[in-house]
């Protein structure tokens, strides 16, 4: 048990003092858990990372998930992820009941205008940031055009355009693979 | 029954959203366009919160708009909800990792997956905005665009690629230039 309270005490201080989540909180897992407790190494954590990038979910609940089931089984996982979990619900649920309290005012909305531009500059960012990596050959830059295609005219649901994708993505991925080993073998 | 169809929608969301929060940015599009619940106006304030405060932007997303559908027991239902999928998943693939890791289905996969969440952001990118910088009941050309938005916009954009801060000194600064120039 205390060892539980332990590893629910540790993500709730990570998930207190990163901002933004994802890559942000890897200096944070390195001081608490590599070098202070010893729980991991800095190459498993980048592993973790590496897997919760390509399993559905937040990155970084999913990397407190892995080293708190490491370390104690399911509930171990249970109580890293309500630590990671637990400061985020905190913080906006008093935030938002304030804000509640100024909206419909005008210097408020103003704010918030302009705050709402800054938040579409932002999210091109990190749209080119995902670009740098996600797409990086014909059969990537078709589906994220056809993913767009899909939801802009088509109205599709993003669940479908996940499925789809991936369906396409294993086949395609498997011709492509077999055509290139048959050029190698020749 | 919006606490089982808030729970539901945000499970489907933890199910499918893969790589990280902001993939969870075209399914929280598709809940206001679906329910009552929030506009796409909203989202993008919820956006801006998110960034600046403490904790995964995700998990942040979630509970702001958990507590916007459904108060204080919503932003509970959704933050739980998004997580519970993605719990049982990990403790799966945690027993082989090494194998999950190299398996080319898996590979396969998450090859296109990103990509796909690339071209969504793309179309939530555009319901972003869209109401912000163009006004489609204006007359000339001047009325249609939105020079104020337009210009801050531009202005942002360019520091964001150029300095790289993080997200709350932009955030400010358009709070900033929104009430000086009445936005």
């Amino acid at each position: 048990m205390k060892e539980l309270l332990i590893l629910f005490g540790l993500f709730f201080k990570v998930g207190i003092m990163t901002f933004g989540g994802g890559y942000a909180m890897l200096p944070m897992l390195e001081r608490e858990l590599v070098n202070k407790r010893g729980y991991v190494t800095m190459e498993e954590i980048m592993d973790y990372f590496a897997v919760g990038q390509c399993t559905p979910g937040i990155i970084a609940v999913n990397t407190a998930t892995f080293i708190g089931f490491k370390r104690k089984g399911i509930l171990g996982g249970i109580f890293a992820t309500l630590g990671v979990v637990t400061p985020s619900v905190i913080i906006i649920t008093l935030l938002a009941s304030v804000l509640k309290l100024i909206a419909g005012n005008e210097i408020a909305n103003s704010a918030f205008a302009g705050i709402s531009v800054a938040v579409c500059a932002l999210v091109i960012q990190a749209i080119l940031k995902l670009m740098k990596t996600g797409v990086k050959d014909a059969l990537t830059f078709g589906i994220a055009l056809g993913a767009f295609l899909a939801m802009f005219f088509l109205n599709a649901s993003p669940i479908i355009v996940i499925i789809v994708s991936a369906v396409i993505g294993v086949i395609a991925k498997r011709l492509l693979d077999k055509t290139s080993a048959k050029k190698e073998a020749k | 029954m919006t606490y089982l169809l808030l729970f539901w929608e945000f499970f489907k969301t933890g199910l499918f959203a893969v790589g990280g929060g902001l993939a969870t940015i075209p399914f929280l599009m598709d809940m206001a366009e679906k329910y009552p619940w929030f506009t796409t106006a909203e989202l993008s304030n919820m956006i801006a919160v998110s960034e600046s405060t403490p904790g995964p932007i995700g998990i942040n997303m979630a509970t702001y708009v958990g507590f916007t559908t459904a108060g204080p027991i919503g932003s509970l239902i959704a933050t739980t909800a998004l997580v519970l999928p993605s719990l049982v998943i990990i403790m799966i693939i945690a027993g082989f990792l090494q194998k999950f890791r190299e398996n080319a289905l898996v590979k396969g996969t998450f090859y296109v997956l990103h990509p796909a969440v690339i071209g969504m952001l793309f179309v939530s990118l555009t319901s972003m905005v869209s109401p912000l910088l163009i006004n489609l009941a204006g007359g000339t050309l001047l009325e249609i665009f939105n020079l104020k938005a337009l210009a801050l916009f531009a202005v942002l954009l360019f520091g964001i690629l150029k300095f790289k801060k993080h997200p709350i000194v932009y955030i400010a600064i358009g709070a900033v230039v929104g009430i000086i120039f009445k936005f």
